[in-house]
């Protein structure tokens, strides 16, 4: 018995992987998967698709909470060259990045005195600057519309990604940097009235530096959730006032505002609906050709 | 590998100038020295430590694929340009170099320790007149070296004398030309009277000039000077490396060329690298793909630029451009820029997959149990791992004969006695049975001298003969008598039959098991063990056997005096010499022998004759002075030999089987169905190929016609191709259909294929030698081609190793079929290598065919699994690989090119950098490995029963440019929807908190997680065979995906590397939105759905025979493997397998006492080890010669 065992020590071992016989499961596109299963598909389809169109219909303006928008078109926010201005560790509150910023910021590195900017970069330099208020005109007088632009950012943008450096005041930490060139108030000034929404956490900075993925695109500006108008902006005349200093006509591009309200499947897109719809019904269209062809050739079984 | 060394030789500047003549004086190390000849170390390690790195490195980067990369690399450190981070092609470089560099490292570690052990092998060497025991690579030319039995032969020594008479040594060459029967070298006569010597051999000052190192195995040409003398030296004395000392106790040898100077070395590393159609093919695609990526980069260039002018120019307020950078130059910059966003399509990784998934399936074919012979525990190994799907499309298959199709054993298998058959058996019923391994076999232990290898069935014939029937024992007695065997005796009672010819062999065989041993023989008799008693015969003369006679002779004169000729021979020749009386059994015994052709045996007749004292006495004495006349001599006695042969009394006949291999007709008949076409090619006489033909059904009775080429001038054998020609195809143009292309890399090759042409029926054509000489000629080969191709089956005898090759080459040239060669021996060589694809039959004879081919295995029969399935399945992998692999990289590519008209053209990438990275590293890898790996549309069984399978291979039908085109178109319109649903699904719309999502982070992470999931489904789409592993790596790698994803975008990451993942959060913020999961179920199921109804409709309307099959492996149970059909009987006129060799007979030999020399004194070793092998006792000496090595070394 040895003798047998050592003559075959070359005899490859007899399991189902060397040989090639792995327990499997060979699926084929048979008109009995093939036809239900477009049917089907079609079928949930149409569906997903009329509740989405239903719920992107039903979002109005009236209904609150109302979210108030500016939008940019033709802006190239997503090109590469601007995308890559801007200094991370800077804008992470790291100051040795504020005394030499990255260069990836250049030409916004250094302005003509060679101060390094902070925040450095084309994105930061090309920050939206106009400012709005809304007003209902209620019996001919003006009644503003308060609004919150608290939390219009991302959280871990917020909390995470930017940070202000560790310094107090603030405004230290600036020394012997410049603003930005097209700003017309240091970071740590941006927003006057809250001395915690200033420097890189500032809101409306967060939500400029999230820059767009297409040339069109709207922005949050502001939330109106609070007083009279947190159930939705009433019927009526209402009043927008623009501080415009934002250059767009130079480039092509147009500005807009939006207001607007969301849903569960967040702001009014009728794309994904109707795609919905269209594409279910393709389906259960297909299943029927696929049925037609199926009767008509069937599977030539012979041979 | 040669040449890389050869250049590093020249690097080092320590290549010689040209050798032009070889001097060296024995013992005479300082002289010898002077010539700074190479010692005996050998080297074939490539690298050494310090070395390693600067030259893999270098020779890695001379593959395209990694210089792009390394080029592109360049290009991402230029910070205008580098449009992604160095990470994304250094990680995957890095990679695919360590991996190389790791098993090019161990397998430089493998040849050192190799090249170690040689090295340090002990031999004794003479040095101040001492023998000392020295390393191999310590001996130096000019030394004299002592090497003993079973040594290896240390250096290419010149033999100066042997322990054996006439200073005989015997030597293996099988390392060297793969042959295992023993040569024999002789030393000159001068040097061998020094024999051990030791004082002589120290005083020995020959001086040796010779050639100057070469590789040609059987040429040595030089002199031996000695004391003034000079002596001719030639291949004779000369030991070469690699060959194995046998049977000599002691020789001494002067070292004339060491260590990279022998001819073994010269020998070696001339391997020619194979690469298959499909990477041609590949490699013609990546250059199509090279100017595709310059194409799209080109039109996105001037995309920037005129983005540029028209929107660049006015948005610069907030984009400004570098100072002085007009448009021109930011198109420019913009090209670059985009070759290295597109590099995606020509994908490093495919060229490491394509490698991983060869080596899989070769893995595959060495643990096949199914490709394993027990019986000398040789498993089935590819030798080469980069051909395997080769395998999957083979058109024409050349195989050697003996020992690939046959076993080169001949049995003793019927015979006919005095007209009454013997050997087969039948039941009760009279219906003949069928032998299998398991019938009943004769028992032969009453006789003490029987071979126990020797097999028969009939026991009929044992109990005739024991109960003492004269004819039976005279038929026996001749065929103990009438041979020119040579026995030998190791042992009391073992014999051994060295036979020239393996059918003499078997009729010995036979007739010493039926108990007419054949034991000794001297010049003058013959003694035999006649059922047990020992009759010494007188060996009065031999008739030998030569082409014309075809018969042969012995006259003997038994103890009783009483004088007896012996006949046997072909049936015809003997017919003519038979006594009138003898009429009616020759009736009965040509029927007999009609059956023996029809099974496809081999047939003889024998026949004997009393002579009388007187005219014996006479004949006697003219046959002396006939054989010893000046002139005319072979006439003279041919003409005393037909004398003397007539008036024969018929014994019977034999029938011996040239034993196939098994399984060989069914092989045969499955690669036929399969439409493979098979040519044997060998070096076989005709009657011996025709007769395998027949056997192993290739050649038919049912045939139309069966053309024989065999003429000996050109006109000759162009007449004979044209008239069968026109036979088969009467209404074919006389110029041969040719389609003219061009391949190769830059289609810089022309290509001139000769079309396949119908014939109106089945034919068979078998071609000579020499005719084929004609007939591979420039003049006549497109002849030739057009007709073989037409036959079903070709058959080429008394080829030479050279013209194999050269058929093999014919057919490859103008067919632009892939080829596939499969032989046994050394002279099979050259079409192994002339091939696509060599296959050697392993653990038979030497390993020269072996060593040489791309796959082995031990029976020709595993031919059909390697290529009905493992070949089927490799192909069909690789193909479904390459489709999806384009298929996944190109749509992955293409969704950049699109966003670029939406980017101002500014080479912004789609996907996050870090996904860029490890799409193809990681998310993509493991399921498209486990799908090409494990991937069968049927399995092995099923291959089987349809080897029709196997035909969409040999037409490239899985993978073409066409197929390739339709990858890009399919990977176009993915890209389109993978691009703009999501782009539509996320414009001007928000979270569900009002926030944003339609920024770039989080849309590039909605199109890549779309991205990896329409990929990840299309695989699913295309895999045939889902096993558990399948499931694991699909759903493990989407998996992984998430898991990296959100590791990489979490705020620990970001805390330790600030700068390099930006994309803090992305994955939070967007993953737990609704919309954005029913956007990728949308792209997902937009992607996949059409393509499912394209691919279901076309099975509907035109199934392929996969399909057809697939189809009815579900709704059908295998049929079960048809019973064996019992043989049918034939019976055919049609004689052939003349049993003897063609070459003349050893009866000169036989009769002379040189061959006899002193081997009755000595009991010496058995002259060869391997005495169980049947080979080893009767090899025929066909063309297995080293002489026809060179001449392939020649040819291309």
């Amino acid at each position: 018995m040895v003798k047998h065992e050592q003559e075959s020590t070359n005899r490859p071992d007899n399991t189902a992987f060397t040989q090639q016989r792995l327990p499997a499961w060979q699926p084929m596109l048979s008109a009995g998967i093939v036809i239900p299963g477009f049917l089907i598909i079609g079928a949930a389809f149409i569906g997903i698709g009329v509740a989405l169109f239903v719920t992107s219909q039903s979002i109005q303006v009236l209904e609150g909470p109302v979210f108030f928008y500016y939008a940019l078109s033709n802006f190239f926010q997503n090109h590469r060259r601007y995308g890559v201005s801007k200094d991370d560790n800077q804008l992470f509150g790291d100051t040795s990045y504020f005394t030499s910023p990255s260069s990836s910021c250049s030409p916004y590195q250094y302005d003509s005195s060679n101060k390094p900017i902070v925040p450095c970069g084309s994105v930061a330099n090309s920050m939206f600057s106009d400012t709005f208020q809304l007003y209902q005109v209620v019996n001919g007088t003006n009644k503003l519309v308060p609004w919150d632009g608290q939390g219009i950012a991302w959280w871990t943008d917020y909390s995470i990604k930017y940070r202000n450096p560790s310094v107090t005041p603030l405004q230290n930490a600036f020394n012997n940097t410049v603003k930005p060139i097209n700003w017309t108030k240091p970071a740590y000034e941006l927003d006057p009235t809250d001395s915690s929404n200033n420097g890189f956490i500032n809101q409306d900075f967060l939500v400029w530096m999230r820059r767009a993925a297409l040339p069109n695109f709207r922005k949050l500006y502001r939330r109106i959730t609070q007083g009279d108008y947190a159930q939705g902006l009433p019927a009526g005349n209402y009043l927008l006032n623009i501080n415009y200093s934002y250059p767009v006509v130079d480039f092509g591009g147009r500005k807009k505002v939006v207001l607007s309200n969301v849903s569960w499947m967040g702001g009014k897109n009728d794309f994904l609906g109707i795609a919905y719809l269209v594409i279910g019904s393709l389906c259960v269209v297909m299943s029927v050709v696929m049925l037609i062809v199926y009767a008509k050739f069937k599977f030539p079984d012979e041979e | 590998m040669g040449s890389a060394a050869s250049y590093v030789g020249r690097l080092c500047g320590s290549e010689k100038k040209q050798e032009e003549e070889r001097r060296l004086r024995a013992n005479d190390r300082p002289s010898n020295l002077s010539y700074r000849y190479a010692n005996n170390a050998i080297r074939t390690s490539k690298y050494n430590i310090f070395t390693f790195l600067p030259l893999n490195l270098f020779e890695q980067f001379r593959r395209l694929a990694n210089a792009y990369f390394l080029f592109l690399f360049i290009l991402q450190l230029i910070p205008q340009i580098s449009s992604l981070s160095w990470f994304t092609t250094a990680v995957p470089l890095v990679l695919v170099l360590s991996i190389t560099a790791v098993k090019d490292a161990s397998d430089d570690i493998n040849r050192h320790k190799s090249d170690k052990q040689v090295n340090n092998r002990k031999v004794d060497v003479l040095i101040d007149g001492d023998l000392r025991n020295e390393k191999w690579m310590n001996v130096q030319v000019g030394d004299i070296i002592k090497l003993e039995n079973n040594e290896f032969v240390t250096a290419d020594l010149l033999l100066l004398s042997s322990s054996e008479p006439l200073n005989l040594v015997y030597v293996e060459t099988a390392e060297l030309d793969g042959e295992t029967n023993l040569k024999v070298k002789q030393a000159l006569t001068v040097t061998g009277a020094m024999g051990d010597d030791v004082r002589a051999l120290a005083a020995f000052a020959g001086e040796v000039r010779c050639e100057p190192p070469n590789n040609r195995l059987d040429k040595f040409k030089g002199t031996l000077t000695v004391d003034g003398q000079t002596f001719a030296l030639d291949n004779d004395k000369v030991l070469l490396r690699g060959c194995t000392l046998r049977n000599t106790e002691w020789c001494f040898g002067l070292v004339v060329f060491g260590g990279p100077d022998t001819k073994l070395m010269q020998n070696s590393g001339r391997t020619t690298f194979k690469r298959t159609s499909i990477d041609h093919l590949m490699n013609v695609l990546v250059l199509c793909i090279f100017g595709f990526l310059a194409a799209m980069c080109g039109v996105l260039a001037v995309g920037n630029a005129l983005w540029e002018v028209r929107d660049g120019s006015v948005f610069t307020a907030f984009l400004p451009r570098e100072s002085g950078a007009g448009a021109t130059f930011s198109a420019f910059l913009t090209f670059w820029s985009y070759v290295i966003v597109l590099n995606t399509v020509v994908p490093i990784s495919l060229y490491v997959s394509v490698e991983i998934i060869r080596l899989g399936n070769s893995f595959f074919i060495d643990w096949d149990r199914k490709m394993y012979y027990p019986r000398n525990d040789t498993p089935a190994q590819a030798r080469t791992t980069t051909l395997n799907e080769e395998l999957g499309q083979i058109k024409y298959i050349f195989s050697d004969k003996t020992g690939t199709l046959t076993q080169n054993i001949m049995t003793f298998n019927k015979c006919s006695i005095n007209g009454k058959p013997y050997g087969e058996l039948f039941d009760f019923s009279g219906q003949r049975v069928e032998i299998t391994e398991k019938t009943e076999r004769v028992d032969f232990s009453w006789n003490q001298m029987a071979d126990p290898k020797f097999i028969f069935h009939d026991h009929s014939l044992v109990e005739t003969v024991r109960e003492g029937n004269l004819e039976a024992q005279t038929f026996f007695r001749l065929l103990a008598l009438c041979h020119t065997v040579m026995p030998e005796e190791k042992k009391e009672g073992e014999l051994f039959y060295q036979a020239q010819s393996p059918d003499e062999g078997a009729l010995v065989t036979a007739a010493r098991n039926f108990g007419f041993v054949f034991r000794s023989r001297t010049p003058e008799t013959i003694t035999l063990m006649e059922m047990g008693t020992k009759v010494t015969y007188e060996l009065l003369a031999v008739l030998d056997f030569n082409n014309v006679r075809k018969r042969m002779s012995v006259i003997v004169k038994s103890p009783e005096g009483k004088m007896t000729l012996y006949c046997k021979g072909a049936d015809t020749i003997i017919y003519e010499r038979l006594h009138p009386s003898c009429t009616k059994l020759m009736e009965v015994t040509t029927g007999h022998l009609n059956e023996y052709a029809g099974d496809g045996l081999r047939t003889l007749v024998l026949a004997y004759k009393d002579l009388d004292r007187s005219y014996m006495e006479e004949w006697k004495q003219r046959h002396h002075e006939a054989s010893t006349a000046m002139d005319g001599r072979e006439e003279r006695l041919d003409q005393l030999y037909e004398e003397i042969e007539k008036d024969l009394l018929l014994l019977g006949a034999t029938a011996v089987e040239d034993k196939l291999q098994d399984g060989v007709p069914q092989t045969i008949e499955q690669l036929a169905k399969a439409d493979i076409k098979i040519w044997v090619l060998t070096g076989d006489k005709q009657e011996t190929a025709e007769n395998i033909g027949y056997s192993c059904n290739m050649l038919r009775e049912e045939m139309r016609d069966i053309f024989i080429v065999s003429a000996n001038t050109e006109e000759g054998v162009k007449e004979e191709l044209r008239n069968a020609r026109r036979k088969m195809c009467p209404d074919a143009a006389e110029e041969p259909p040719m389609t003219t292309g061009r391949a190769g890399l830059f289609w810089l090759q022309r290509t001139q294929t000769v079309k396949d042409e119908e014939a109106d029926g089945e034919y068979g054509l078998v071609i000579n030698g020499h005719s084929l000489a004609f007939a591979l000629g420039k003049n006549l080969q497109q002849e030739l081609l057009r007709t073989a191709c037409m036959c079903q089956t070709v058959i080429c005898c008394r080829v030479t190793p050279l013209q194999k090759a050269q058929v093999v080459e014919l057919v490859k040239k103008y067919k632009q079929a892939v080829t596939l060669a499969i032989g046994d021996g050394a002279n099979d060589v050259s079409m192994i290598k002339a091939a696509h694809i060599g296959v050697g039959i392993s653990g038979q004879e030497g390993m020269q065919a072996v060593l040489s081919s791309d796959f082995s295995f031990a029976q020709f029969r595993y031919l059909q699994r390697l290529l009905l399935v493992h070949g089927r399945w490799s192909y069909l992998r690789m193909c479904t690989f390459l489709r999806y692999f384009f298929y996944k990289n190109f749509t992955f590519t293409f969704v950049h090119f699109w966003y670029a008209f939406f980017c101002g053209f500014s080479a912004q990438t789609v996907y996050d950098e870090w996904f860029i990275t490890m799409y193809n590293l990681i998310y993509t890898a493991l399921p498209v490995l486990g799908m090409s790996l494990f991937d069968q549309d049927v399995n092995d069984r099923w291959s089987f029963q349809y080897p029709q399978l196997y035909t969409p291979g040999q037409r490239n039908m899985y993978f073409s440019k066409r197929a390739f085109v339709s990858c890009m178109v399919h990977s176009c319109y993915s890209s389109l929807v993978l691009l703009f649903v999501p782009w539509a699904a996320i414009q001007d719309t928000v979270r569900d908190d009002g926030k944003d999502i339609a920024d770039y982070q989080s849309f590039a992470l909605l199109a890549q997680t779309c991205l990896l999931v329409v990929v990840s489904v299309q695989l699913c789409l295309d895999t045939l065979y889902w096993t558990a592993v399948n499931q694991f790596f699909v759903w493990g790698s989407l998996a992984a995906y998430f898991a990296i994803t959100f590791t990489m975008y979490s705020n620990g990451m970001f805390f330790i590397f600030t700068s390099s993942f930006p994309f803090i959060g992305t994955a939070r913020n967007s993953l737990n939105q609704p919309n954005v999961w029913l956007t990728i179920l949308l792209t997902s199921l937009l992607c996949i759905l059409p393509v499912v109804a394209f691919r279901f409709i076309l099975i509907q309307l035109r199934p392929t025979i996969n399909e057809k099959v697939r189809n009815k492996v579900r709704t059908e149970v295998l049929p079960a493997p048809a019973p064996r059909r019992p043989p049918v009987r034939r019976i055919s006129t049609r004689r052939s397998g003349y049993a003897f060799s063609h070459a003349q007979g050893y009866g000169d030999l036989v009769t002379s006492r040189r061959f006899l020399l002193k081997r009755p004194m000595k009991s010496r070793p058995v002259l060869f080890m391997q005495t169980d092998s049947p080979l080893a006792q009767n090899q025929p000496q066909h063309y297995r010669t080293i002489a026809e090595e060179p001449e392939e070394a020649q040819s291309p």
